[in-house]
């Protein structure tokens, strides 16, 4: 009794389960991703561990920001240690800032231009040095809008 | 005889549509770009004439040497402590002739309050490490917006991120302005 009562009716074929939205399920995850996420635009070349801070401000608009990576090369048998300055994608040197920071101009409507901000992001173990010397180039170009890119965090020093 | 109605097979437009999210998972990133903003101060004309001198009593000078030392006013200084410091410069609750001046002046939305004349100076060497400049830059704009929160709370009752209305923000900001200078370079050994 017990036995009939558990036995399925149907014997034993297998059960079909309707697919029909699923199609529909993954466009949905498809449009999510589309909508907030951006393309990633260049290959790292530094190695970019940012510092951490807690004052920190969203950059909105991403359209407006223009990025300046600079860290050791992360092929450092090539390469060496001391940490290069990265534009778009390839490592620059100090001098193509100010062309670099032109082109980016070149490349916004004009009533956007005042807008621009430049992010620098800047592996945590790099020297001031470096940093100074590009900020001096950046203010010569009159690109007086920066940002330290920092990721959210607890500031831990020694 | 009846038109029959054509049926597509729909079995793989799943697949389809897999495809072209792993796709984007693999070429897009979500990360918004964070960090602390700063307005780097104008080239400087070599004709114009010599800025006006600061008080020595309105500035606060940071140093921050080759080994990632602080010398806060001349003194040792710590990191964990330079927010309190800070605080207590820009405010000066005690009227300490050593300490900035503070003006009464009219700010629209918020009356007559009292403006700190204090300026915070940052001077760091080729050397040091950048974490521990972002650490400095980090503990400074704290204390800024700490005065910024208190300013925010007893006129509007709120913190200062929670205004909303652009022109309370702007009254804020010109009672307590980010008044954060950075030294001249110097160029000491060279590139």
């Amino acid at each position: 009794m017990i036995k009939g009562r558990f036995k399925k009716e149907g014997g034993e074929r297998s059960q079909k389960i309707n697919t029909a939205s699923l199609p529909d399920i993954i466009f949905m995850l498809l449009f999510f991703f589309m909508v907030t996420t951006t393309m990633r635009e260049t290959t790292l070349f530094v190695r970019n561990t940012l510092p951490s801070a807690t004052e920190i401000q969203k950059l909105e608009r991403k359209s407006l920001v223009s990025f300046i990576y600079i860290g050791p090369p992360m092929q450092s048998n090539i390469f060496g240690t001391e940490p290069r300055i990265q534009l778009n994608d390839a490592f620059a040197n100090l001098n193509e800032i100010a062309s670099f920071v032109e082109a980016e101009r070149q490349a916004r409507p004009e009533a956007e231009r005042p807008l621009m901000i430049t992010s620098m992001k800047i592996d945590r173990e790099t020297k001031m040095g470096i940093v100074t010397d590009v900020k001096q180039e950046l203010r010569l170009v009159n690109a007086l809008n920066i940002n330290y890119s920092t990721v959210r965090g607890e500031v831990r020093v020694q | 005889m009846a038109r029959m109605t054509p049926e597509i097979n729909a079995g793989s437009m799943a697949d389809i549509a897999f495809l072209l999210l792993i796709f984007f998972l693999v070429t897009t990133t979500m990360d918004v770009d964070t960090g602390l903003r700063r307005l780097l101060p104008p080239p400087i004309d070599p004709n114009a004439p010599p800025p006006p001198p600061v008080r020595e009593r309105n500035v606060f000078v940071v140093l921050v040497d080759q080994n990632d030392r602080l010398l806060v006013e001349g003194e040792l200084g710590n990191i964990r402590t330079l927010r309190e410091q800070t605080k207590n410069f820009l405010l000066n609750p005690n009227n300490d002739p050593t300490m900035p001046v503070r003006e009464m002046r009219q700010i629209d939305n918020l009356g007559e309050v009292e403006v700190s004349r204090g300026v915070i100076s940052l001077q760091n060497d080729r050397g040091t490490s950048y974490e521990m400049y972002v650490a400095v830059q980090n503990e400074l704009a704290a204390a800024i917006n700490d005065i910024r929160d208190e300013v925010a709370r007893e006129h509007f009752g709120v913190r200062f991120e929670q205004l909303t209305d652009q022109d309370l923000v702007r009254a804020i900001r010109e009672a307590v302005p980010m008044a954060i200078s950075e030294a001249e370079p110097k160029d000491i050994g060279g590139r």
